[in-house]
């Protein structure tokens, strides 16, 4: 893949926002690729986690916009459990996606939810999917 | 001893197993519980976001509802409430100047809150204060040549300032089932996480994960697995029924409460562990065994 890194990109706002949202410092990242590891869901992503912290780094934003895999981390925490840097991964994932919920770009349309779909989920999973997917 | 209780939105519908059981088998231990008043839901996921204050207003209220009731700590059943509930508390011990603009928001509060209720997970309970020890003097029917796998999920043992035990290997949940007479099954899966609330929208991914779990623990020798989350419950055994339509080969297994396999222990009544809310039906399983 061919890709373009420009100075512009690093020092765009975009990025200082998923530091701020994440609380995360994310050149501390050195691309081990431990959280990928251990990820659950990897098989269902378009960009790894490890990939995901690169990408922020480098300001990589409409790639990380439109990654499907923003919408497929379930916030296990078990990146962030194997980071040997410490770094929050999932705090930056959640992070990427408020940066779109806070523009209604909602991922989850539970108004298009037949009565009996919703009610064949239990409330727990309703309302964590809409905590992660709406806005 | 006396313990307030805060039940979260699932134990009252789908997850009415896992509350009955759980408060049958307190009763047997001569434990009393109260259900703290006007709770409300929790939001069930931690803000991570660090400028999200405002989701942590659910939880905390609910922690001024414990103090009110006269009480310093709380139990909670559901890994997810647990999590929920605990980590806004850690923020507010650790950021005072986010507690304060919570208390801001508490207008029509009596209590001011303080970070200082103490979060239990019942398991947590179990093993700490009402001991392992005293429990095993309890057992009237052990659970004899019964082989459980145990599944913690992610919310119970991760983050670690937030998990009730190690969280790469746990083992509260295996030393319980051995207290209640039972084999624990080790497997790989015990912490890999079921999909969570992918369930709404991506059932398929859940049905997936499913079919890994659980393939893992029966390719193990479980004959059943037993879990502490309403969304594992109902990811793992309501789901099968996908698993199934997905891959052929999938080998149905029970799934129960480990609250349900304490009341089984303690002798409580069979209408306390509600079978009826199952996918997988427990029943031959636990004939077979004598366990019913
Ligand atoms: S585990 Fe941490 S240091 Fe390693 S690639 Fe992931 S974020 Fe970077
Ligand atoms: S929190 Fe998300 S990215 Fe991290 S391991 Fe879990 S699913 Fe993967």
């Amino acid at each position: 893949m061919r890709v373009n890194i420009s100075k512009n990109k690093i020092e765009d706002p975009f990025v200082l926002k998923i530091q701020e949202l994440s609380g995360q410092n994310l050149l501390a990242c050195y691309q081990c690729g431990k959280c990928s590891a251990g990820c659950p869901a990897v098989s269902e992503m378009d960009i790894l986690p490890n990939q995901i912290i690169r990408y922020a780094q480098l300001g990589f934003k409409n790639e990380l916009l439109e990654s499907r895999s923003i919408w497929i981390c379930e916030s296990c925490f078990m990146c962030n459990s194997r980071c040997p840097k410490g770094i929050n991964i999932a705090e930056v994932i959640e992070a990427l996606r408020q940066i779109l919920l806070r523009k209604r770009k909602d991922h989850l349309e539970v108004e298009k939810m037949s009565g009996d779909e919703k009610e064949d989920v239990p409330p727990i999973a309703l309302i964590s999917s809409m905590r992660k997917f709406t806005s | 001893m006396k313990l307030s209780y805060y039940p979260g939105c699932t134990l009252k519908n789908h997850a009415k197993n896992f509350e009955d059981s759980t408060l049958c088998s307190l009763e047997h231990l001569g434990i009393e519980v109260e259900e703290i008043p006007r709770w409300n839901c929790c939001g069930t996921v931690f803000s991570l976001a660090t400028d999200d204050l405002m989701h942590h207003l659910a939880p905390i209220r609910n922690l001024i509802r414990v103090k009110e009731s006269g009480s310093d700590s709380v139990m909670t059943l559901c890994s997810m409430c647990f999590n929920t509930l605990k980590a806004a508390n850690e923020r507010m011990k650790s950021q005072p100047e986010d507690l304060d603009k919570i208390n801001d928001f508490m207008y029509r509060e009596n209590v001011k809150y303080e970070g200082d209720v103490k979060i239990l997970h019942l398991l947590e309970i179990l093993r700490d204060e009402i001991k392992f020890d005293n429990l095993a003097k309890k057992i009237v029917k052990p659970l004899n040549n019964l082989k459980i796998a145990n599944y913690y999920g992610c919310l119970l043992v991760r983050p670690k300032e937030i998990g009730i035990d190690d969280m790469e290997n746990p083992t509260i949940m295996e030393d319980l089932m051995s207290v209640l007479g039972a084999d624990p099954i080790d497997f790989p899966y015990k912490t890999e996480c079921c999909a969570s609330y992918q369930t709404v929208d991506k059932p398929e991914i859940v049905a997936d994960r499913a079919y890994s779990i659980l393939s893992s623990a029966t390719g193990l020798g479980a004959e059943m697995v037993a879990v502490s989350c309403p969304l594992c419950a109902f990811n793992l055994d309501q789901r099968q029924k996908r698993t199934l339509e997905k891959y052929p080969d999938f080998k149905t297994v029970p799934i129960l409460y480990f609250s349900q396999l304490m009341a089984i222990a303690l002798g409580c009544p069979e209408e306390s562990l509600r079978f009826d809310l199952h996918y997988i039906d427990p029943m031959p399983l636990l004939k077979e065994k004598k366990l019913i």
